[in-house]
């Protein structure tokens, strides 16, 4: 009998990624230097159970190739090989490599081997002792995308390639698959590129190109050698072919003397242009022309790309949950509880007489508890620690700060805070954008930091804790902090603000989240165009929480997000205005106060001011903004005033009185219906009535209209 | 008997017309006019119960109720044609409709006076509406059919419940 392995492939591949994980953060921490055997039994131990899974499956691939690391690791954990950065750098790519090839098997694509055996034999290499080559290119398998045609990929013009080996530069071989195109690559983008960086001769390979009538415009049957001359790092090489990297097969080498002959052989192999009819029209520009502007656009638009696979990745992911097995128990314990209440109450049923009344009510609050604590059990299933998303920062400074020549460390606190898994999977992007910001802006170069008096090394710090009922999210870093002038001076020169105006320094901060906003001096590929931060702000939003900034000039910058525990639940305060009732997000009031008409100001006749503790406060009186007619009008001579915060701001609510507070099952208005202003959702009372939740930073902007 | 009036109005329509062209309508009334809608989008047939206002939206949009636990708004189609208000009895019926396209569906119910048959249409004797010009907005009628010499205004049950995103876009 045969079993059908496939069935425990997902729980394969998952367990395969964790192990990654772990082995990834084991690696950074022995990257920073501190090497601990436990350490790296923990790399081996991820190492080991990954090959002993892909054995088992059958990806003798991905079993051969972790068979290299283990030895690797285990002559480190022998003690028989020294632990050096080379050796780290190559197995944290062994670790990217790995999770290729996983994804490329799970996907039921090939595996990238070109990318592997690259990586397989650099490992080789560390392994028998010899230095590492310094370069290695990491291809990403990727999904290829269909998207628009890109016509004007017309047959470079093959050059005649001035040899100077001694020279400082790289030589790369780009053989893209025949889909690149249509993955709304441009090779003539890359080429311009890399023209920037440094003198670059390019080489067709046409040989592959059919006749004229075989000949689809879509598919890219070119390759090319490419030679770029300068002092430029592997890093900004790779930086231009990230796009691409799924898409092509490629070889970076440093140019060295065999780049002569290898080149002069590829340029004997490659037929004139001249030969084939061109089949496209009009030939773009050499490579030559190009100016720094095409150049900046393009890797703008590559920077989308990347945004938008982000966004693609994080919807394609499996929306599978793992739940830790205590929790699971006490959920069983629950419902154990809440069935052997309700026999109880069962039994005082059967035969009820009035003196049993007391065993009913005792019973009935029995249930309520349980039912509340199951509802918490089952509310505590979708908790996820944030370590799931905070596990990815260490490596994400690790790379960027290494490619900023700066130095910075992350310290992760409250990893294993809990927050609902559809916070967890929204978060991510826009925390990823914020640490890059840190990264970039906020923390100096070494240098700038010694003169500054600060340490050379720059600190990043990533907090999660309860507050309330909201989860705060602190990104802290101790760099040049915002400069207050500056974003002013900015923001009157994009006319955002009107010259004269007096801001206070929280709204100046706030200026950073208006679109197209940015101070940075230069463009970088890891932040400063001015898109993503009014994203940001729009994503945390629509989470139902919000973000604010707090930095010091020269000290650092705190960036703080709050957001709801859950998105299916909240705590209310159900009031009366007339005979409806509303419920007010119970996060948001700050106190409530009985008033009486007398107690409020009158603003030009219209508005209406509240004075708490020397400061006026707007009101809104529901009544009026929701034309409730029902109910004693009286009785708003005597209401209560709900003092609320929304986006900051503090304001009144004048309802008639307080009904109660419970928790709350949001529902959606929109699913049936539309969006209504001021009013977020519904929820369905005991009774069975629907009561409308207020939309307390939506009340305060439609009142303020 | 109402029953067997049915099952023989369903015979003769067998032996007489040709079955592609059978549509079924549920008819119900407003007034004294007679109103009908594609059977297949009738979901459920409720009575009238106290809904729960939503504020600042037309008046023909009545509130929400909860419906097996989704929010389900409620809309009066008397209010919605312009006809005179009546009286919400015990006996006014709610009609519950589905709306939508194949990606996501609606439901929305509608408050009519009472819910009279449920015909048979040819589809070829579907006669289209008269134009009243602009006095008599007929945007939402389908069509017109005759059922023992009575007349009956077919509407178009996406035309009717989709006027919310219009309304939506005006705000």
């Amino acid at each position: 009998m045969s079993i059908d392995m496939s069935q425990f492939h997902q729980v394969f591949f998952e367990e395969c990624f964790e192990g990654l994980e772990a082995m990834e953060s084991g690696l950074l921490t022995l990257d920073m230097g501190d090497i601990d055997s436990e350490v790296i039994n923990t790399i081996f131990r991820g190492a080991h159970s990954i090959k002993g899974g892909s054995g088992t499956f059958g990806f003798t691939v991905v079993a051969e190739y972790t068979h290299i690391m283990e030895t690797l690791l285990d002559e480190m954990r022998d003690g028989r090989r020294k632990v050096t950065q080379p050796a780290v750098d190559v197995l944290l790519g062994s670790v990217d490599c790995l999770r290729e090839m996983l994804t490329a098997i799970q996907n039921e694509q090939d595996v990238n081997d070109a990318s592997v055996a690259k990586h397989k034999s650099a490992l080789e290499v560390v392994l028998n002792g010899g230095s590492v080559p310094e370069k290695l290119a990491t291809p990403v398998e990727q999904e290829s995308v269909k998207e628009e045609l890109v016509i004007n990929t017309a047959p470079e013009v093959a050059q005649e390639e001035p040899i100077e080996s001694q020279e400082q530069g790289w030589k790369i071989a780009f053989c893209p698959y025949l889909d690149l195109l249509k993955t709304g690559n441009d090779p003539v983008r890359l080429f311009r590129e890399l023209n920037e960086l440094g003198e670059l001769t390019t080489i067709v390979n046409i040989q592959d190109v059919p006749g004229f009538y075989e000949l689809d415009p879509e598919e890219c049957n070119i390759s090319w050698d490419l030679k770029v001359v300068g002092d430029i790092s592997d890093d900004e090489i790779k930086e231009i072919f990230n796009w691409v990297e799924g898409d092509c097969e490629m070889e970076i080498q440093p140019l060295t003397k065999t780049v002569k002959a290898a080149s002069a052989e590829k340029k004997n192999d490659s037929e004139p242009v001249s030969v084939i009819a061109d089949p496209l029209p009009s030939p773009p520009a050499a490579p030559v022309e190009v100016k720094p502007k095409v150049a900046a656009e393009a890797k703008k638009s590559s920077a989308q790309d990347s945004d938008n696979e982000a966004a693609k990745a994080t919807t394609a992911k499996a929306s599978s949950i793992r739940v830790d097995t205590d929790k699971i128990d006490t959920l069983i314990n629950m419902v154990g509880e809440v069935v052997i209440t309700q026999s109880m109450l069962g039994l005082v049923g059967e035969n009820f007489s009035m003196d049993k009344v007391g065993q009913l009510k005792r019973g009935l609050a029995q249930l309520e508890r349980h039912t509340r604590d199951l509802q918490q059990s089952v509310m505590n299933i979708r908790m996820l620690p944030i370590s799931f998303v905070f596990s990815r920062f260490p490596r994400l400074v690790h790379d960027i700060s290494s490619k900023l020549d700066k130095k910075i460390v992350l310290k992760l606190v409250g990893e294993n805070t809990e927050v609902d898994k559809a916070v967890v999977e929204l978060i991510n992007d826009p925390l990823v954008h914020l640490i890059r910001n840190s990264l970039d802006h906020g923390i100096e170069m070494p240098a700038d930091r010694v003169a500054a008096g600060k340490p050379e090394t720059g600190t990043i710090e990533l907090k999660a804790y309860h507050r309330g009922g909201h989860i705060v999210i602190e990104i802290t870093d101790d760099g040049r902090g915002l400069n207050k002038d500056k974003l002013l001076a900015k923001a009157i020169e994009k006319g955002l603000v009107e010259e004269n105006n007096l801001l206070t320094e929280k709204q100046i901060f706030e200026l950073i989240f208006m679109p197209g906003f940015s101070t940075a001096e230069q463009l970088t590929d890891i932040s400063g165009r001015g898109v993503g931060m009014d994203v940001v702000r729009r994503n945390i939003q629509s989470l139902g929480g919000n973000i604010e900034i707090i930095s010091e000039l020269g000290k650092g910058t705190t960036i703080a997000i709050h957001l709801p525990l859950t998105l299916a639940i909240l705590d209310g305060q159900s009031v009366a205005v007339g005979e409806e009732t509303y419920i007010v997000p119970l996060v948001s009031i700050i106190e409530s106060i009985n008033i009486t008409e007398r107690m409020l100001n009158k603003v030009a006749g219209k508005g209406e001011t509240f004075r708490l503790r020397n400061e006026y406060l707007p009101v809104i009186r529901m009544r009026g903004i929701f034309n409730v007619n029902s109910g004693n009008p009286t009785k708003s001579k005597e209401g209560v005033l709900v003092v609320v915060e929304g986006q900051g701001e503090l304001c009144c609510l004048l309802v008639d009185e307080l009904l109660g507070q419970q928790q709350v099952v949001i529902k959606s208005l929109e699913a049936n219906y539309r969006r209504v202003e001021g009013v977020s959702g519904a929820t369905i009372l005991g009774d069975g009535s629907v009561a409308l939740i207020l939309d307390v930073p939506g009340l305060v902007r439609f009142s303020v209209r | 008997m109402a029953q067997e009036s049915e099952n023989k109005d369903i015979d003769q329509y067998h032996y007489s017309k040709n079955l592609d062209n059978a549509v079924q309508y549920l008819s119900f009334a407003l007034g004294k006019e007679e109103y009908g809608v594609d059977i297949l989008r009738v979901q459920e047939i409720r009575s009238w119960e106290p809904v729960s206002r939503i504020p600042n939206v037309p008046c023909y949009e009545k509130g929400v109720v909860n419906l097996r636990g989704s929010i389900v708004p409620i809309l009066d189609l008397r209010e919605r044609f312009n006809l005179s208000k009546a009286e919400y009895t015990p006996l006014t019926v709610v009609v519950v409709l589905q709306t939508g396209d194949s990606n996501k569906t609606r439901i929305m119910g509608v408050v009519v006076d009472s819910v009279s048959d449920v015909i048979n249409v040819d589809k070829t004797e579907i006669q289209s509406a008269p134009d009243f010009g602009a006095k008599v907005s007929n945007e939402f009628i389908n069509g017109l059919v005759s059922v023992n010499e009575r007349m009956v205004m077919l509407l178009d049950v996406d035309k009717l419940l989709k006027l919310e995103e219009l309304d939506q876009d005006e705000s």
